[in-house]
């Protein structure tokens, strides 16, 4: 598969055109795309006519940008102009959103070829594409197997060469598991790096958008472009990003890699060698592994479930069929609201709506909610601990490879513990990445992930290109 | 923690959440939050009172933008995506003279 950083040197350079670019990956669309369900929507028609304005461009000797003739797929929770964004929900089905979120626009003004809108969990809210309300995605190492989620569409859309380069959001794993299931890099930044305007909101103070791509170094150039400060989201971070690209030939001699020595338990074996494998491969290249503890996060997936359904309850609740996406009609505004509601949410998004509903209600908020946010606070403390004694920290990224259709679907809290590694990361705000390291049971991918604490992004890009490289 | 969840507890909360559930998934959606809820008890055990609750990630306080006008959303634009609109309006069914 081209990578993206040769696609842009090659198009920037004149050797290579961006429309045969694009053309090469609409054919694997073609080829594949009934078969997998990575889109929702494929805008080929706009990628051809995008992808002949940056050739011209170049032709013409004007200056292209640092993603010139890039085919990138997005995540449909990201707000696309006049082009349907649906979050795989049928009440947002048919909406054209009137504005760009920020990275779609940051996409465009690189140079980018945006390919179309990818499948997910509807409303982000699953592990397995299971729950898109217009069928899931399959994993392209495996169509019996989940791609992952709730970014699948946009993992298995790298992993089968649709794009060379997608966009996700990641909300307690969103983008790392699919990532480690369909065998590619993905990276959820610090909170804040990447503007959420025009991100459609699952639960505000967790979510974040990143890429997926095929290795280290193209997930560094994305994001450093989609980075930096943005006035339309009032939690990004005011400060530049700091630069990716140039550290990832630094090596790793010296830094200290921390190894969680109460890690939670339920991890596949064939998942723990590929880690140790990992830790391995960094003591060669000269780090120093230090046994670390988070005594709080066996309690993740508690906190998680109260705070990410509660703030989900309050950022749903304006799917009312009034302002965009669909209505029931109904003889008043309360039967409408109750009734739109329920024909346009799936079985996921209502079980999580009435969590949260539940966990803020009167009576049980200091029960639950008030309780989860004093255990998040217990997290971030091991963290801030832990990263005292070592720069970056190494986990498993799933607890599994990807897993068969339906064998999670009937047990939600089955489902839940896919993202128990990914989890501690949201809660903390922290960047983390997932990187392919492997293969385990049946042959298929698994993925290692590194953390690191709040704009630790340098240290944990040195030691994922680190373990691309000792492969 | 509180009790169990019961049936009664479920539809008032649906009815909070502006949810019209069927029967059926009233009766699945209680299975479901008890068990979940019994899961959650796992932080019953630990003492929180010191603990000061975290509600975001990175430390910012509140900024307000200068109060001067700029560019925003195309309302023909906006009001053309509304499942109803009318003279520039978001146009709705009544919202009085029926029980809430």
């Amino acid at each position: 598969m081209q990578k993206l950083v040769d696609i842009v040197a090659g198009v920037t350079n004149g050797s290579l055109k961006a429309s045969a670019v694009v053309e090469e990956h609409l054919a694997r669309i073609v080829a594949r795309e009934s078969e997998i369900h990575a889109f929702n929507l494929v805008t080929a028609d706009q990628a051809r006519t995008d992808a002949a304005k940056v050739d011209e461009d170049v032709k013409a000797g004007k200056k292209v940008g640092a993603l010139a003739g890039v085919p990138i797929a997005l995540k449909d929770n990201m707000c696309t102009r006049g082009v349907e964004t649906t979050c795989s929900s049928k009440i947002l089905q048919g909406w054209k959103p009137p504005y760009d979120a920020t990275v779609v626009t940051k996409l465009r003004a690189a140079g980018a070829v945006i390919m179309g809108k990818t499948n997910l969990d509807e409303f982000a809210m699953g592990s397995s594409t299971e729950n898109s309300a217009f069928g899931p995605t399959k994993n392209p190492h495996d169509v019996s197997r989940v791609p992952g989620g709730s970014s699948g569409g946009s993992a298995a859309a790298v992993s089968a060469g649709f794009a060379a380069a997608s966009l996700g959001s990641d909300t307690g794993g969103s983008i790392r598991q699919p990532a480690a299931l369909c065998g590619v890099v993905g990276v959820k930044p610090t909170y804040g790096v990447v503007s959420r305007y025009g991100l459609v909101a699952f639960a505000s103070s967790l979510d974040q958008i990143g890429p997926f791509t095929s290795d280290v170094r193209d997930a560094a150039t994305l994001l450093e472009v989609i980075s930096g400060h943005d006035p339309m989201d009032s939690t990004s971070i005011p400060q530049p990003a700091p630069s990716l690209v140039s550290v990832l030939d630094h090596g790793v001699a010296g830094m200290r890699i921390g190894r969680v020595t109460d890690l939670p338990e339920g991890c596949e074996p064939d998942v723990l060698a590929r880690l140790e494998a990992a830790f391995d491969a960094l003591r060669s290249a000269g780090a120093i592994i230090v046994d670390i503890k988070l005594p709080s996060i066996q309690y993740c997936l508690t906190a998680y479930y109260l705070i990410a359904p509660a703030e989900a309850s309050s950022n749903l609740a304006r799917y009312d069929g009034v302002r965009y996406g669909n209505r029931v009609d109904a003889a008043d505004l309360n039967s409408m609201y109750a009734a739109t509601r329920e024909a346009g949410f799936g079985e996921e998004v209502k079980r999580r709506i009435m969590l949260g509903t539940y966990a803020l209600s009167a009576g049980y908020y200091d029960a639950y909610y008030g309780k989860a946010l004093k255990v998040r606070r217990l997290i971030s403390d091991d963290f801030a601990h832990a990263y005292e004694k070592t720069d970056v920290i190494l986990t498993p990224t799933s607890p599994s490879v990807a897993f068969k259709f339906g064998s999670k679907t009937d047990n939600p809290l089955a489902m839940y513990l896919c993202d128990v590694f990914t989890i501690p990361t949201n809660l903390a705000g922290h960047p983390a990445m997932s990187v392919p390291f492997g293969t385990g049971a049946d042959s298929m991918p698994v993925g290692v992930q590194v953390l690191a604490t709040t704009l630790g992004e340098q240290a944990m890009f040195k030691v994922a290109a680190e373990l691309e490289r000792s492969l | 923690m509180a009790e169990k969840i019961s049936k009664e507890t479920v539809v008032k909360v649906s009815r909070l959440a502006r949810l019209s559930l069927t029967t059926e998934e009233t009766e699945r959606m209680t299975a479901q939050l008890a068990g979940m809820l019994e899961h959650f008890r796992d932080i019953d055990a630990l003492d929180l009172a010191s603990v000061e609750p975290m509600t975001q990630p990175y430390p910012l306080k509140n900024v307000l933008r200068k109060d001067v006008e700029l560019p925003s959303l195309d309302r023909d634009e906006v009001l053309d995506q509304a499942p109803a609109a009318e003279s520039g309006r978001f146009r709705v069914p009544p919202t009085i003279g029926f029980d809430v």
